[in-house]
């Protein structure tokens, strides 16, 4: 698993990536009430906004941590948002991603570098 | 007689014995301490009345065809008494300005003059309609005129386009000129993106995005401010505009605004300002002097009016010479024969990209700024600005030792912006400190927001309020803070314990918003 400083994750299989987003964003956004996943076939790079995750306190854009097109979006989401806060780096996943360069992921932190990278916030 | 009165009457003051009046013991009917529960209009008995007498009719619908109703029309029936207290029984377990401070950070929540209220109210502004004859509004135009006028002497600007209805309206007319700006210059087509910095309204990204723009965000310096160095790395011959708010929404100036609007206008691109605190500026700082070329101005804020209970909003722009030609039409214009609004430009020079509504503008607003800026004077608003800015900075300064400021470092605009690091340790979060503040009788202040700021509390007094008042509020707060660190979890986690309703699940209302009323089974809906 990889993880960004904008606090997304990605977890590679084959040339599949899924990715969503981190516990501590989860926590900090606080209970999530609406979340916005991409469709089937959008092409997305890394960086860019390709999903939006609103909370009763902020509504932010959740940003690809690698490039490719979007092979599916987590559309249980829409009708049960709570699963971002309940299980964010599992069921609360928010799309899959048929990754055009994996080399990308070097670019990331593993998950002793990103707890690293909470404790300087 | 006076042998025979009562002298012992009846008790003035509560038996010794009387237990504390506990409000965590719900009273019998869900009233409380004279104000009734009051359901929804709804939910009521009125069903089968009516509040007024109508004639029986005379025809029996034959007229109407298929039209003729059959089922009942579904509304309750009041008679007057009942439905001024439905409304009157509504507003008393609402807040407003007019009980007391209502601290809403980025809302400048002030008093609004009742001199205004009357102005508002004479039959020739009032009682018009947008569709009369010009000769018989020329009192209306030429306030419209007037008010153009105050708008673009305190600006500093040469155009300003008054017909857009609010802030947002505002932004949405100052990006469309800036688009009417790069397709006269064949520009358009590469210029696709606008500036926003991380502090800003979520309205500037919207608005840019609903125009077609990509949002590019600039990062901001630890001192709150625009990053100049990312600025200008994103700058270049594919940006339409930035967008930046000044006073930001830390509360702070943007120092840099001069090399901001320098480094834009080198890049071929436009500044507009949000021009949401123009209040901490006003009198003092003229945007046009700054190299702004669009800012709205929410007259609903700067210049007093009704604003946060749903009432209207005005939100003209000012353009600089580069946009004025874009201006959207209408716009009022004396030939020496009396007042006209011109509808359709006869110089080619002009290139309205169109308008922004039906008619002209939100009139009655109109009349409330021009009463407020005439009743002040120009030293008046000048002296709104010093007040605003001098009870933000008396906050931030008599809080600061017990709260975390944001910013610490120098004096602050017309905000005091404060963190949550204080309450780190504590269990409290600025929600539940938010909510205790309403069981002592004050309004929040705006929570969460700017984002970039940890748990935000962002404070605008305005210059509405006295030292006094101040001084009530600074130590409600001290006390709060106080209780805080003592650990009394209990009084913030339940609260509010006095409020009419208590502890509302804002996630649940988010997650499975419920939009209308139905009715019950069996409710009788036969009113006629």
């Amino acid at each position: 698993m990889h993880f960004t400083k904008d606090h997304e994750w990605v977890r590679l299989d084959g040339d599949v990536a899924t990715v969503g987003i981190t516990k501590h964003a989860a926590d900090q956004l606080g209970d999530v009430v609406f979340v916005e996943t991409p469709e089937a076939g959008r092409a997305v790079s890394q960086k860019d906004g390709f999903a939006v995750v609103e909370s009763v306190k902020a509504a932010s854009d959740v940003y690809a941590p690698v490039s490719g097109e979007v092979i599916e979006g987590n559309a249980a989401l829409a009708s049960a948002p709570e699963t971002v806060n309940a299980d964010p780096e599992g069921e609360g996943w928010f799309a899959r991603i048929k990754v055009s360069d994996a080399s990308q992921l070097d670019g990331l932190m593993d998950r002793a570098a990103y707890d690293q990278f909470l404790t300087t916030l | 007689m006076t042998s025979t009165m009562n002298t012992v009457g009846r008790p003035t003051a509560p038996a010794p014995s009387a237990p504390d009046h506990d409000y965590k013991h719900p009273t019998l009917t869900g009233g409380r301490g004279l104000l009734q529960d009051e359901p929804l209009i709804f939910e009521g008995d009125g069903w089968l009345k009516t509040g007024v007498d109508l004639a029986e009719p005379t025809s029996d619908g034959g007229d109407l065809g298929d039209l003729v109703r059959r089922d009942p029309i579904g509304l309750p029936g009041l008679s007057e008494p009942e439905a001024m207290r439905h409304y009157v029984r509504l507003s008393q377990k609402n807040h407003a300005i007019d009980l007391a401070l209502y601290p809403l950070g980025s809302c400048t929540m002030k008093h609004n003059p009742r001199l205004n209220e009357k102005m508002a109210r004479l039959p020739g502004f009032s009682d018009i309609h947008p569709l009369q004859p010009v000769s018989t509004v020329q009192g209306a135009l030429e306030l419209m005129d007037t008010l153009a006028h105050w708008l673009k002497t305190l600006t500093g600007m040469p155009a300003v386009a008054m017909s857009p209805k609010a802030g947002a309206h505002g932004e949405l007319c100052g990006l469309m000129a800036i688009r009417a700006a790069h397709e006269a210059s064949g520009e358009h087509e590469k210029r696709r993106k606008v500036l926003v910095p991380t502090s800003a309204h979520g309205t500037n990204p919207a608005t840019a995005a609903f125009v077609g723009y990509t949002v590019v965000e600039v990062a901001q310096t630890d001192d709150g401010r625009v990053d100049v160095a990312d600025l200008a790395s994103k700058l270049g011959d594919d940006v339409a505009a930035i967008m930046v708010t000044n006073p930001n929404t830390c509360g702070l100036f943007e120092r840099d605004i001069i090399e901001i609007a320098r480094l834009t206008h080198e890049a071929g691109a436009y500044f507009y300002c949000d021009g949401a605190n123009f209040n901490a500026i006003v009198g003092r700082v003229r945007p046009g002097d700054l190299g702004v070329d669009a800012m709205h101005i929410n007259l609903h804020k700067t210049f007093s009016t009704p604003h946060g209970g749903g009432g209207p909003g005005a939100g003209p722009v000012v353009l600089s010479e580069a946009l004025a030609p874009f201006a959207p039409a209408p716009w009022v214009v004396n030939d020496g024969d009396g007042f006209k609004l011109v509808e359709r430009a006869e110089d080619e020079a002009v290139q309205a990209f169109g308008r922004m509504c039906a008619f002209n503008g939100q009139m009655g607003m109109f009349v409330r700024a021009l009463s407020y800026m005439m009743s002040h004077g120009s030293d008046g608003l000048r002296q709104v600005a010093e007040d605003a800015v001098l009870n933000a900075n008396y906050i931030k300064a008599r809080l600061s030792d017990v709260m975390s400021a944001a910013f610490p470092d120098g004096p602050c605009m017309h905000e005091a912006l404060f963190d949550d690091e204080w309450l780190k340790g504590t269990e409290i979060t600025t929600l539940d400190f938010a909510k205790a503040m309403i069981d002592e009788g004050f309004h929040p202040m705006t929570m969460y927001f700017p984002l970039v700021v940890h748990g935000a509390m962002l404070i605008e007094p305005t210059e509405t309020e006295s030292k006094a008042e101040l001084d009530r509020f600074i130590n409600a707060l001290r006390l709060l803070a106080g209780a805080a660190k003592a650990g009394e979890v209990e009084r913030f986690k339940g609260a509010p314990f006095h409020a009419p309703l208590r502890r509302l699940d804002e996630t649940r209302a988010a997650r499975s918003p419920k939009l209308r009323w139905t009715a019950p089974e069996g409710h009788n809906m036969a009113a006629e």
